[in-house]
């Protein structure tokens, strides 16, 4: 289980801005330690986001995106209340799955 | 003998009746979403796309066939980045009939960054921090429910590369 992903959501005109930073390393499979051999590849590859469990977006990442990943988007027509689901996946078969209410 | 018989069938029946009900109940809940059915909705992992060298294919992996260049498609990135290992960027689009949005990086080991696979329950608009090598070129590139592909490039300076750190 992988670390807790942070995630706020703010209810504004026209819907929901969420905002998410998941904590990860995000490897690229382009460093190499200390000995010199390369670091395996090690990052998210599959990312969905619900609106009351119902999935509105879904992405596939590749090690290009950075360590921590911070995501930012907007629900359409999320509410005060309504509960806003983040969830990854990553190649090594880790996953996380966090909600927050819309405040 | 007789009695015994009729008992061990209703038991039967029970457990028959109990299944039914317990393969209703896990319906509604996968209905409802209480259940995980996320990997459904998700298209399958696209390895070729990811393991592409070249924006053009990259893009051919992704099934677009013919790109057009297009000032509805925003991509927002900083002219100059100092830390090549957290850039933020974002894609988006005012235009309706949006299925897919792609970010792709033409100078990293990994040319293609993200795809953002969008409904109509979020705006067409992705922001995320991502990892560049060098000074490159960036694509950002929508993909529409008519099949057309449209895409529009930044040029964005590294300072420090972001991939070796």
């Amino acid at each position: 289980m992988g670390q807790p992903s942070r995630i706020r959501a703010t209810a504004q005109a026209g819907g929901a801005v969420v905002r998410v930073l998941m904590t990860h390393d995000m490897e690229s499979g382009q460093r190499k330690d200390a000995s010199g051999g390369v670091v395996a590849a090690w990052h998210i590859t599959e990312v969905a986001a619900t609106l009351n469990a119902r999935v509105v977006m879904t992405a596939h990442w590749g090690p290009g995106v950075a360590k921590n990943p911070y995501l930012q988007f907007t629900v359409r027509d999320a509410q005060v209340g309504d509960r806003i689901g983040i969830s990854w996946k990553d190649n090594r078969g880790d996953s996380r799955s966090d909600d927050v209410l819309v405040s | 003998m007789n009695a015994r018989v009729e008992v061990a069938a209703l038991a039967a029946c029970d457990r028959r009746e109990a299944f039914r009900r317990s393969a209703r109940v896990a319906c509604g809940l996968i209905a409802c979403g209480l259940l995980p059915a996320i990997s459904v909705a998700q298209p399958p992992w696209n390895a070729a796309a990811f393991d592409a060298t070249t924006v053009d294919a990259v893009l051919k992996a992704l099934g677009a066939s013919a790109p057009v260049a297009s000032s509805e498609v925003v991509l927002t990135a900083p002219d100059v980045a100092d830390n090549g290992g957290a850039v933020p960027m974002s894609v988006s689009t005012a235009l309706a009939g949006v299925e897919r949005l792609a970010l792709l990086i033409e100078k990293n080991p990994t040319v293609l960054i993200a795809v953002f696979d969008v409904t109509a329950a979020v705006d067409a608009h992705m922001s995320l921090r991502v990892k560049m090598m060098e000074s490159s070129n960036v694509f950002a590139v929508a993909f529409m429910s008519d099949g057309r592909v449209l895409y529009s490039i930044k040029d964005v300076k590294v300072t420090l590369g972001g991939c070796v750190e």
